[in-house]
């Protein structure tokens, strides 16, 4: 009984290898692909506008497809160790500072969907988990998004993913830290306080490893299964951007000339909402064409952290000056990343 | 009779878990009924912290995912 359960993990196990070693084989020849069914197989010249953008949507959508479903796989795995209420158990307590820095550490790992935003904020403050702490659990967990990091990994190298990782973070622990430090709990709306919600979690699952990795299955399933139309349509806007706007003509709205550009740029993204994997080939296309590094990061980070959507939601549970408290002490924490950037780099 | 409540504000998900719960329910035969509880402050009257989450007579039984139909069976079963 025992060899059979053996040899039929030793099967799955292959075949997961063997399905990796596919991923890869495929993704090594995209890019040659790409240039082949541009100029061979559809007859464009690549050096054309047209070409040009044709091939860059060829070559992109299925890379970034691919790095998403493989990504969203492992991460789905990962996920599965961790879960709010083990999160909240972690940071109920807490002092700030030490607080803020877990926060938003768990918030990288901890699932979460905008959905959840006010359960979670429910569950954490009245558990005990400090105002300020809970904020830089609730900026780091939307905002450091696993998919936009591993997307600008693979797009961009580890040093911008590691960019984006570490900026992110100190945005969110430092931010919580302030809200936390202006004593604003008496801008959060009664009503929240008067759930007390169990500090018992319902009964843990234990999950063997199978168990995990129909996790991370459905992890794909689920989400990009979602956000598939979303990444296909931005790489449409980022080839268009690609093909279509001169070399450079970003320079002079996003460059690093323009100092106004990161201030601009957060407060057009504030209130847009996308996610992750949509809006980085937007990002690649603008970088392509001379945009600032800073100016872009900070565009990103304020479409994917900050959005309407999400002060709607939030705006159950906070009432508006703290609502308001929070977007300006974020927003300010991207453009000064976005600036420090453009300075430095 | 089987009281099952859906809690969730009305994302994908949270239809998605209403149906697969009233297939798995149905599957099950007995009598049973499917309500879905959308106002936030009857959500948190459960105490739960992710949606969508699933209730089968006052019991918080999955939250925060999507069961598979046989893990809807279970939980309801």
């Amino acid at each position: 009984m025992n060899q059979r359960r053996n040899l039929s993990a030793l099967t799955r196990a292959a075949a997961g290898l063997a399905a990796l070693a596919a991923w890869w084989l495929v993704y090594r020849q995209l890019a040659a692909v790409a240039g082949w069914a541009t100029s061979s197989l559809l007859g464009l010249r690549r050096e054309s506008p047209l070409g040009s953008a044709v091939e860059f949507f060829i070559y992109e959508t299925p890379k970034v497809l691919m790095l998403l479903v493989l990504v969203v796989f492992g991460v789905g795995i990962v996920r599965s160790y961790f879960t709010p209420e083990r999160t909240r158990a972690m940071l109920a307590g807490r002092r700030e500072s030490a607080g803020n820095v877990l926060a938003a550490l768990l918030g990288v790992v901890t699932p979460f969907c905008s959905c959840s935003a006010v359960p979670l904020f429910i569950g954490f403050v009245t558990a005990g988990v400090p105002l300020g702490v809970t904020f830089s659990f609730l900026i780091s967990a939307p905002m450091v998004n696993e998919i936009a990091l591993v997307l600008l990994f693979g797009l961009f190298g580890w040093k911008v993913a590691a960019l984006y990782l570490g900026t992110g973070l100190l945005i969110a622990l430092v931010a919580g830290w302030i809200i936390g430090r202006l004593k604003l709990e008496r801008h959060v709306e009664d009503w929240v306080y008067a759930n007390k919600v169990d500090a018992a979690a319902p009964a843990e699952e234990r999950l063997d490893l199978a168990a995990r990795v129909a996790a991370g299955r459905e992890a794909v399933r689920d989400i990009v299964g979602r956000v598939w139309l979303y990444v296909v349509l931005g790489i449409a806007v980022g080839a268009g951007i690609h093909g279509y706007v001169p070399t450079n003509a970003m320079a002079s709205i996003m460059g690093r000339g323009a100092w106004w550009s990161v201030p601009l740029a957060v407060l057009i993204g504030v209130p847009m909402y996308s996610n992750a994997a949509g809006i980085i080939p937007v990002v690649q296309a603008l970088l392509g064409k001379g945009a600032a590094l800073g100016t872009v990061l900070a565009f990103m980070m304020s479409v994917i952290g900050l959005s309407l959507p999400e002060a709607i939601i939030l705006r159950k549970v906070l009432k508006p000056p703290l609502l308001l408290v929070f977007f300006s002490v974020v927003a300010a924490g991207i453009m000064a990343v976005g600036f420090l950037f453009n300075w430095l780099l | 009779m089987k009281k099952i409540q859906i809690l969730g504000t009305g994302c994908a998900r949270c239809q998605k878990l209403a149906a697969v719960a009233d297939e798995a329910a149905r599957a099950l035969g007995a009598p049973y009924e499917l309500e879905k509880v959308t106002d936030l402050k009857q959500i948190m009257g459960f105490k739960v912290m992710s949606m969508p989450a699933i209730v089968v007579d006052g019991q918080v039984k999955l939250s925060g995912r999507v069961p598979t139909l046989e893990e809807a069976r279970r939980l309801i079963g």
